[in-house]
């Protein structure tokens, strides 16, 4: 019943919050430099002023700005986030056949740094001060440090290249036409190298937040107390130490689920990978402000999506937060 | 024939290098018996709780053993390994501690922290550990044992939990029982209750129990016999009855002498026509934030609060936990609004000042906070923190800090104002933190727990200061406190809050021979020791 009620409220926030965000970003695009309407002229070769100004008349882009804004919105009230005169397809359609490949992405990656980061660094907390514990840290501050492009071609050059174990781009092999087990073996091999990159950047920082927080954690009063009842160090470690140091590493996984759409344009492009990230930098690219709008407010729900989830699992996480909304 | 179940012989722990002093504690030799209740004794920094950790294997990083053996059940505990050390904690040692709110597992429900115990051990199935939880819950008394299984630690109060603590402790019926300082934290009828509930449990169960405590009112409670210690060694070891009517240690006899006693000196200030502060009808409301589909809680921390306050009188507020005594505090330094009502100052209302005025009229009344080490900025040297009021009071810079000098001086901390907090003691930051509230040269002071967090011997020295202050600067004194002794010192007058309400109000001296409101009787006779110390005096 909390729950139900929680949602519900935290859902109307969303509306308006989305809202919001769908104006700003609208207003925002109007200002960038660039007439749309000449770049697509200029690419199919006509300048004549009578064409632009046909164009400008199929797209809307002779309204006034709030008229034009007034049409997006009611646009997107029926789920029709408008045409992509670039890719000549409804915009929802184009994010659609990239998101599965994008969320594939991104979700493993989220799993993989979530899992090897809390592990990881309940590791280092337990061996400080060991050979062990500091090796866990040094390599936690390196792929904390590096580049995410550069791992990223490294790991071709070794893995790809090199070694010739793993594909180096794409999402499957092109022409080979794999079915069921045998395909999700060839995606799960082009996955592995991305997935991988991806989530190095946030592994590092999940192992050293988890340390940090266990040794906070390990020396409250509550330890001393499950010393005393004779319980073994292994469960102290787990059941005590370890569940309340995980409430902090709960917001931060909230804020990377929250970049799972928009947070991989560059791991997409270096890896060829089909998903939103590539489809936001042509998008870029060719100014095709509907398709860019699109993949915006796709983002944004999903962050304001994992927000709510991220405070729905806290709740469940630590019974002291009951507050409502 | 009584027997011996903890024997310590000769016991000396070593301080990592660079502690106060090179030893925790030095050959110290002590037996706890079957059937009693050893009180070891000291104030901080007395090396009073190490054996204790050395006994449970516990001991802080650092700290180790350089010598002496610990007796237990036919073994020296000081030579047994981790693993065999393990398996007698929680079966045949229990040991409970000082701050209930923190020593559960706040993620953990009360009875799945219980189960732990037996689970620890490999003693029984799931569900019959759940079932002995119920017992033992039951056993130790809490309300409504059945919802307190399932309840999580911040659902229930600190006495409440001092209990599930204690019930964890008993669970597999140790031989020994460690209790270091287990009603501190705790108010003091809530620790009258628990008190006797440890003492019911040991003498059902003929445990022996090491009892560790700053407070010689719990030893006269609770004690067999006592072990006084000082800085690492011991003092004085008897029976308890001889060492409190005849300590033959001057140290014992301070420490007994420092606990506030029943002699309520009879000081009676003349009422002024005009007095310094008049409070009418306060009203204090604090209401949780309800949220958009939440209905708000509301909780009445001041009703209907009225009082004067002369110059150079001594106020005593005194009140259990969520009696309103420190919101009444706030409202009167004006860090809180009252909802309604006046709070005169001269006349004029201090609680409907704003903006410039209000700056100016903070000036007139300062406050000193409960903790010493939480109320002074890390990073500032402390002559600066006192300079601080006056210089955004517009004092040269300079000046302030001349100033700050004299008052260091004056609360006997002369030449050390370049200093940072952390290299003083707790009673030399609260008087630190009274030269602060001086500089700005106040007319009434408001004093919240001002001594609660400090050791016995200290406190007296604290006290005395302030009353020689008081009487220096003719100051108007607003004294919060929790324990009536403490107030009937240095007050004039108390009023003794409860729930909100003033439920008494009258000269120190009357109070305490003549209680009129049946709370302020409980709240006597909860005082820990009372009778014993009564008894000898």
């Amino acid at each position: 019943m909390l729950y139900a009620r929680l949602i519900a409220s935290r859902l109307v926030k969303a509306v308006i919050v989305l809202f919001l965000i769908i104006i700003f970003n609208f207003v925002l695009i109007q200002l960038a430099p660039g007439d749309p309407a000449a770049i697509l002229a200029g690419e199919a070769g006509a300048t004549d002023e009578e064409f632009l100004n046909q164009l400008r008349e199929r797209f809307g882009l002779d309204q006034p700005m709030y008229v034009q804004l007034w049409h997006y919105v009611s646009g997107i009230a029926t789920l029709d986030f408008g045409f992509s005169y670039r890719q000549q397809m409804p915009v929802l359609d184009l994010i659609l056949a990239r998101l599965p490949a994008t969320l594939l992405l991104t979700g493993t990656a989220f799993v993989l740094s979530l899992g090897l980061g809390i592990l990881a660094g309940s590791l280092a907390a337990a061996r400080v001060k060991k050979p062990s514990g500091s090796l866990i840290m040094a390599l936690a501050l390196l792929f904390y440090a590096t580049p995410l492009f550069w791992v990223a071609l490294m790991a071709v050059v070794l893995f790809s290249v090199y070694l010739e174990w793993l594909p180096a781009y794409g999402m499957l092999t092109v022409g080979a036409g794999h079915t069921g087990l045998a395909l999700a073996l060839d995606v799960g091999k082009h996955l592995i190298l991305p997935a991988t990159t991806l989530a190095l950047f946030f592994m590092a920082i999940y192992t050293r937040m988890t340390r940090a927080s266990m040794i906070e954690a390990s020396q409250q009063d509550y330890v001393k107390t499950a010393r005393a009842k004779g319980l073994s160090n292994g469960v102290i470690q787990r059941r005590h130490i370890l569940r309340n140091a995980l409430l902090p590493i709960i917001t931060l996984a909230g804020l990377q689920a929250g970049q799972m759409v928009g947070g991989a344009i560059l791991t997409e492009t270096v890896f060829a990978w089909p998903g939103i990230g590539r489809l936001m930098f042509e998008a870029l690219q060719q100014r095709d402000y509907n398709l860019l709008l699109g993949i915006f407010f796709f983002s944004a729900a999903l962050v304001i999506l994992f927000n709510i989830v991220t405070d729905l699992v806290y709740r469940l996480a630590d019974p002291r937060i009951k507050e409502a909304p | 024939m009584t027997e011996t179940v903890l024997s310590i012989r000769d016991l000396t722990l070593a301080l990592p290098k660079g502690a106060d002093r090179a030893f925790a504690v030095e050959h110290v030799s002590y037996d706890v018996s079957e059937g009693e209740i050893l009180c070891v004794v000291g104030e901080s920094g007395s090396g009073k709780s190490m054996a204790a950790n050395a006994v449970m294997g516990l001991l802080p990083k650092g700290v180790h053993a350089t010598g002496g053996e610990i007796w237990f059940g036919g073994q020296n505990l000081l030579t047994l390994d981790e693993r065999a050390h393990r398996s007698l904690r929680g079966l045949r040692i229990g040991m409970i501690f000082q701050e209930p709110m923190t020593a559960l597992n706040p993620l953990m429900r009360v009875g799945a922290q219980i189960a732990e115990v037996f689970e620890a051990h490999g003693r029984h199935t799931p569900k019959e550990r759940q079932a002995r939880a119920l017992a033992l819950l039951e056993e130790v008394g809490i309300p409504q044992p059945e919802r307190a299984i399932r309840a999580y630690p911040f659902q229930l109060s600190g006495g409440q939990r001092q209990r599930v603590m204690i019930a964890m402790a008993l669970a597999l019926e140790p031989e020994l029982l460690i209790a270091d300082e287990p009603t501190t934290a705790l108010d003091v009828t809530t620790q009258a209750q628990i008190l006797k509930l440890i003492r019911d449990l040991q003498q059902r169960r003929g445990m022996a129990v090491m009892f560790i405590t700053h407070d010689f009112g719990v030893v006269a409670e609770v004690a067999t016999r006592v072990c006084v210690m000082r800085e690492g060694e011991i003092v004085e070891l008897g029976e308890a009855r001889e060492v409190l009517d005849h300590p033959r240690h001057d140290y014992t006899r301070a420490l007994i002498d420092a606990i506030p006693n029943d002699a309520v000196p009879n000081r009676h200030h003349a009422a002024e026509a005009q007095p310094l502060l008049e409070v009418r009808h306060l009203d204090k409301v604090f209401r949780s934030r309800g949220g958009m589909l939440k209905p708000s809680r509301e909780v009445h921390a001041l009703d209907d609060i009225s009082f004067t306050l002369s110059r150079g009188e001594t106020l005593g507020i005194v009140g259990e936990s969520g009696s309103g005594k420190s919101t009444l505090g706030r409202c009167v330094v004006r860090l809180e609004r009252p909802d309604s009502g006046q709070l005169l100052l001269d006349g004029v209302d201090f609680t409907t000042l704003k903006g410039e005025t209000l700056r100016r009229g903070r000036r007139r009344v300062q406050m000193i906070f409960q903790d010493p080490y939480a109320s002074l900025n890390p990073r500032t040297r402390v002559g600066l923190a006192i300079a601080q009021g006056p210089i955004a009071n517009g004092v040269p810079r300079d000046q302030a800090l001349a100033k700050a000098d004299e008052l260091l001086e004056l609360v006997g901390l002369g030449g050390v104002a370049d200093r940072f907090p952390h290299e003083f003691s707790g009673g030399q930051r609260q008087r630190i933190g009274i030269a602060r509230a001086l500089a700005l040269e106040p007319e009434l002071i408001v004093a919240d727990e001002a001594v609660s967090a400090l050791d016995v011997s200290i406190q007296a020295q604290i006290l005395e200061l302030l009353e020689r202050l008081q009487q220096t600067f003719s100051l108007s004194l607003l004294f919060i406190t929790h324990d009536l002794r403490v107030a009937a010192q240095i007050c004039d007058r108390l009023i003794v809050m409860q729930h909100g309400r003033i439920v008494e109000h009258g000269t120190a001296e009357a109070i305490f021979r003549t209680p009129r409101a049946a709370y302020t009787r409980e709240l006597l006779e909860a005082i820990p020791g009372r009778d014993a110390v009564l008894a000898s005096a």
